[in-house]
């Protein structure tokens, strides 16, 4: 009999889960698959309905998991094979090379601020860049470096070795190989959290081929003070004409440079690049004017429903829509007091505590404006802004509404890696590829000593999660207990 | 003999949480101008590692023995800066915490230059404070492994059995005659579709085997004083009084529905509550073939201003029930919003669709009106009003506190909310938790939940309450009021006013505080006319130095 457990998933569920455990004595295991433990919500800027900063709030967690004398983190790491039975489970885990030595590096962030290669962000959904070696977030723990051998020069054979050179703890190891051991435990609890759907599969919504049409995680990062920019109000095309600006100003300071020193050695004529200087020249306002125009952001449309209730894609409901647009769009509008927001909904789900008020609040002070009806489609306005169409179930109207951002609530599907984690453990799935529960045993999987919490047993919110991980914290410890 | 102060100051950008506001550069240098500041430096993210380990290392290379550091809220924070100091070696009372970003940057982001001023004033006043710190300890007290809970719902009974299988005792209390709470009424249980006798019955049949749990039916809790780790409580069962020392308490004392009294012509007769179909439900007779379900009767309404969570999914299992008993019954349910969240819920609610109970939507402002034999409803899709036919009207009236939520709240000395539900710690990451130690909720005590939900709170309330009782002892923090044995009056004020009844009048007529009773509240502190209780941390020597120094600018 074992009385340690496995956690698997570091998102708030699997935190609150490991921390419960170890503050009851429990040896406690947690196997995170990315570089950091913090999940959705430390992408999440703030929370409803009483607008705490997500991160601030669940930052000291971060901070005690790792601290805690019980608790025993294994990021970067995912689980490879299953065997036994409650009360002695074989659990076969991989982690991964860092490349960084992880007791050694100390996070001061030199290497990556030297690193020559730069790839989108995944934490900031894509949004900005990072290095080739770099830290999940800023709180993220551990807190340390790590790098993506996909994207570093050295592992496609090409010279470099700059962070080696520049770190001066000497952490960096290009020859740290992954390791694969064995953990023994009584108990498991499945924490695997959930995926935002990818709304481009919906045609009709324009999502990747309008521009502002984005998802509401990735507004999540626009809004958020650590985001691609820095918590200013911006829609994607105003970022993108930016960062032509920024290419063509480069371009002309070049040319400009060229020019002078062809005019030195007066050897051949510099008519070309004179020409293509002045092409520039005149671009580069228009660029300016156009990137001024859509500087400002004055309306803000929210579609609801976005691959949930939708029998061609989820039929369930993700629970908790209604209250992050209504949140995202309280908050955004504490960005630019003159933005005015519209939901289009389909019913509003506003059933948790304080829910219904934060709504009111919404409409009262905020001047958030609630439409009743489900969005048909998304395309682009005669003035090239992203257009709602949508018929008003309350007026009976069918009207093209233009917005200078669409934001879509997404549906919540089943993490990827939970059907391989099913198969191995030998737990049951809904039919919506959720871990199956017994309704009167709520945190108990179909396998006896392996319990589910948050969102990977279904949708729900963060308060949900966290009672639901306690849950099955007592549930870890009543089985090892009566073994 | 004295020792040289060198206090260290961390300013904290907080990503642009701080920084997007006030002048974080300007901020640094005007704190290197403050007396017994050695050095200042500014960090992203000062509870980020890197920044606690900026404040280790500074500790270290300027022999710091004050740490100030301005950034949010010590409700948070405070711990994480504390082991930082005590993980450098200085006692982590020597640490102020000021905050600049709900008390600045947050609450006066359309007035930077106010902002800043503010900023400054609050630094230079935790830095003089910081001068006055005096090292705290903590103390440990020892654990009565056992628990009450009150309330014998299916959330009380739920977390009695999680504690007692976890190794502890239990004492359940019930104020009705027997277990059971709102399920005694309920037909049966959505979506696992068991009778809700059949669910509470497996419940109280292992509560009455199990020999770690004592239950008392038709009790009353009449007095709770102590802390966590050791309640002593006493509660009466019919005519006799019990007192018992318990580690730690949980409230579970649900819920009742709301009788919808002068509501949509209420009768009990032929416009009945969705108890009262339960009942009905239970007999197999219900006596009607036009059913009318109207959802939001009382709630969502400027008095009621909440989500009741639970009616719009009793009203649909409800109606699925009648349609197995009388299956020609025609059904139509009038919302608002139909909550039916999540997975199970929203497949129950497509299931009553398929089934062909009718969904019509009405607004606030255009309600049903029910009259003899039929509804009459404004259908926003029809643009017109129309009349249904009802044999049956059936009310969904919200879940509301009980009378006695009030009471027991006084008791425990933990708040309700405005709709007298108890009010958690946070309402995020504490849902189960009171801001008191030792004292933990669940179920429709809290808010309205399934049967389901209440469960797993009820779990996890378990699982809370089993972290306290699985340690032998309790530490507490030093921040505790004490009295001056020498200045005290034996006035009997303090007595008089501690909510939490701790002071008492020792051998010596004089006045004392039990450190690890006292709850950190001061109260006694400000009453006391002889200034003779003092404040760890916040003494009046560190209040008066803050104080100087705001003026002194």
């Amino acid at each position: 009999m074992n009385k340690e457990v496995l956690v698997i998933g570091g998102g708030i569920a699997g935190i609150q889960a490991c921390l419960d455990l170890a503050d009851q004595g429990m040896t406690v295991y947690l196997v995170e698959r990315l570089p950091s433990i913090g999940g959705k919500m430390a992408q999440l800027d703030k929370t409803f309905p009483t607008n705490d900063c997500s991160i601030c709030i669940m930052g000291p967690k971060l901070f005690e998991v790792e601290r805690h004398p019980n608790t025993q983190l294994l990021t970067y790491t995912e689980v490879e094979e299953v065997s036994g039975e409650a009360g002695n489970f074989t659990v076969k885990v991989r982690k991964k090379p860092r490349y960084v030595e992880e007791d050694k590096c100390t996070a001061c962030g030199l290497c990556a601020d030297k690193c020559p290669v730069a790839v989108p962000d995944q934490f900031n959904m894509g949004m900005s860049t990072r290095k080739a070696i770099y830290k999940y977030f800023p709180q993220g723990i551990p807190s340390v470096y790590t790098i993506d051998d996909s994207a570093c020069r050295i592992f496609k054979g090409k010279k470099c070795n700059i962070c080696a050179k520049i770190c001066e703890a000497k952490a960096v190891n290009y020859e740290q190989k992954e390791t694969v051991f064995e953990l023994n435990v009584g108990a498991i609890i499945v924490a695997t959290g959930f995926e935002v759907f990818d709304p481009s599969d919906i045609k009709p919504y324009g999502y990747r081929t309008i521009p502002d049409v984005i998802t509401a995680m990735e507004f999540e990062r626009l809004l958020n003070a650590s985001g691609p920019t820095g918590g200013h109000l911006e829609r994607p095309s105003s970022l993108k004409i930016k960062a032509e600006i920024r290419q063509l100003e480069k371009q002309i300071k070049k040319a400009k440079t060229r020019l002078k020193s062809l005019e030195k050695k007066s050897e051949e004529s510099g008519d070309e690049t004179r020409k293509a200087l002045e092409e520039m020249n005149e671009r580069l306002p228009v660029l300016q004017a156009k990137g001024a125009s859509l500087e400002e952001l004055r309306d803000i449309a929210f579609v609801q429903c976005v691959g949930s209730r939708d029998l061609r894609y989820n039929a369930h409901c993700c629970s908790y829509g209604c209250m992050h647009s209504v949140k995202e769009a309280v908050v955004a509008t504490e960005h630019g007091s003159e933005l005015q927001s519209t939901i289009f909904l389909t019913d509003m789900r506003a059933y948790g505590k304080g829910f219904h008020q934060y709504c009111l609040r919404g409409a009262s002070e905020y001047g958030i404006q609630f439409v009743r009806g489900r969005v048909a489609e998304i395309g682009v306005g005669d003035d090239g802004r992203p257009a709602v169409w949508c018929e008003d179930m309350d007026t009976r109207k069918v009207e093209e509404r233009p917005f200078d951002l669409v934001v879509l609530a997404t549906a919540c599907v089943p993490s990827k890696g939970i059907e391989n984690l099913s198969s191995m453990i030998g737990f049951d799935l809904d039919e919506n590829g959720f871990v199956k529960t017994d309704p009167n045993k709520p945190a108990n999987t179909s396998v006896k000593g392996i319990f589910v919490c948050g969102c990977a047993e279904g949708p729900m919110d963060i308060p949900s999660s966290v009672s639901m991980a306690s849950a099955a914290a007592s549930m870890a410890v009543q089985t090892v207990k009566a073994l | 003999m004295e020792t040289e102060l060198r206090t260290g100051v961390f300013i904290c950008h907080c990503g642009i949480n701080i920084s997007g506001v006030l002048d974080i550069e300007d901020l640094c240098e005007y704190a290197r101008t403050l007396p017994g500041v050695v050095t200042v430096q500014a960090n992203l993210f000062t509870c980020a590692e890197t920044g606690t380990s900026e404040i280790k290392a500074a500790v270290k290379e300027h022999d710091l023995n004050r740490v100030v550091v301005a950034a949010c809220t010590p409700r948070t924070h405070e711990p994480i800066f504390r082991a930082s100091c005590q993980e450098a070696g200085i006692n982590p009372y020597f640490f102020e915490m000021v905050n600049i970003r709900e008390h600045c940057s947050w609450v006066h982001r359309h007035d930077k230059e106010g902002a800043q001023a503010k900023a400054r004033d609050l630094i230079r006043m935790g830095v003089a404070k910081a001068l006055f710190l005096e090292p705290l300890e903590t103390f440990r007290s020892k654990v009565e492994p056992k628990a009450l809970v009150i309330g014998a719902g299916i959330a009380g009974m739920t977390s009695a059995l999680a504690i007692a299988n976890q190794g502890f005792e239990v004492i359940l209390l019930e104020k009705e005659v027997e277990m059971g709470g709102l399920l005694r009424h309920l037909h049966k249980v959505a979506p696992s579709d068991m009778t809700a006798a059949e669910l509470i019955g497996e419940k109280i049949a292992a509560i009455e085997k199990d020999k770690r749990i004592q239950c008392f039916t038709s009790a009353a809790l009449e007095e709770v004083t102590g802390y966590v780790g050791n309640y002593a409580v006493r509660f009466s069962c019919g005519d006799e009084s019990y007192s018992d020392k318990v580690g730690v308490i949980i409230v579970a004392t649900g819920g009742a529905s709301l009788k919808p009294v002068d509501l949509y012509n209420y009768d009990g007769e032929h416009v009945i509550t969705q108890s009262e179909l339960e009942i009905k439900l239970k007999d197999g007779n219900i006596g009607a073939k036009s059913i009318v379900m109207v959802q939001c009767v009382g709630a969502r309404i400027p008095e009621r201003n909440y989500c009741s969570r639970i009616c719009c999914m009793v009203g649909i299992k409800n109606s699925l029930h009648i349609k197995e008993i009388v299956k020609d019954a025609k059904i139509f349910v009038l919302f608002r919003d139909i909550q039916a969240y999540g997975v199970e819920n929203e497949a129950l609610f497509f299931k009553a669709k398929e089934a062909g109970v009718r969904f019509i939507r009405y607004s606030l402002e255009s309600p049903p009106v029910v009259e003899d034999g039929k509804v009459k409803i404004y259908h926003a899709g029809m643009g017109k009003e129309i009349s249904l036919p009802a044999d049956l009207v059936v009310l969904s009236t919200p879940i509301v506190a009980h009378d006695d939520a009030e009471s027991i709240s006084r008791i425990l000395k933990v708040p309700i909310d405005e709709h007298k539900f108890f009010l958690e710690a946070h309402a995020k990451l504490s849902p189960l938790d009171f801001a008191t130690s030792g004292i933990y909720l669940c179920g429709n005590a809290h808010y309205p939940a399934t049967v389901r939900e209440a469960t797993y709170q009820a779990l996890g309330a378990a699982s809370r309450a089993s972290i306290v009782l699985s340690h032998d002892t309790v530490e507490r923090v030093g921040t505790v009021a004490a009295v001056k044995e020498e200045l005290c009056s034996s006035c009997f004020a303090c007595v008089k006013v501690c909510p939490y009844q701790v002071p008492h009048m020792n051998e010596r007529g004089k006045a004392e505080i039990e450190p690890m009773q006292c709850q950190g509240c001061g109260i006694c502190v400000a009453e006391c006319p002889a200034e003779a209780i003092k404040f760890a941390y916040v003494s009046d020597e560190q209040i008066t130095a803050a104080c100087e120094a705001l003026y002194a600018a």
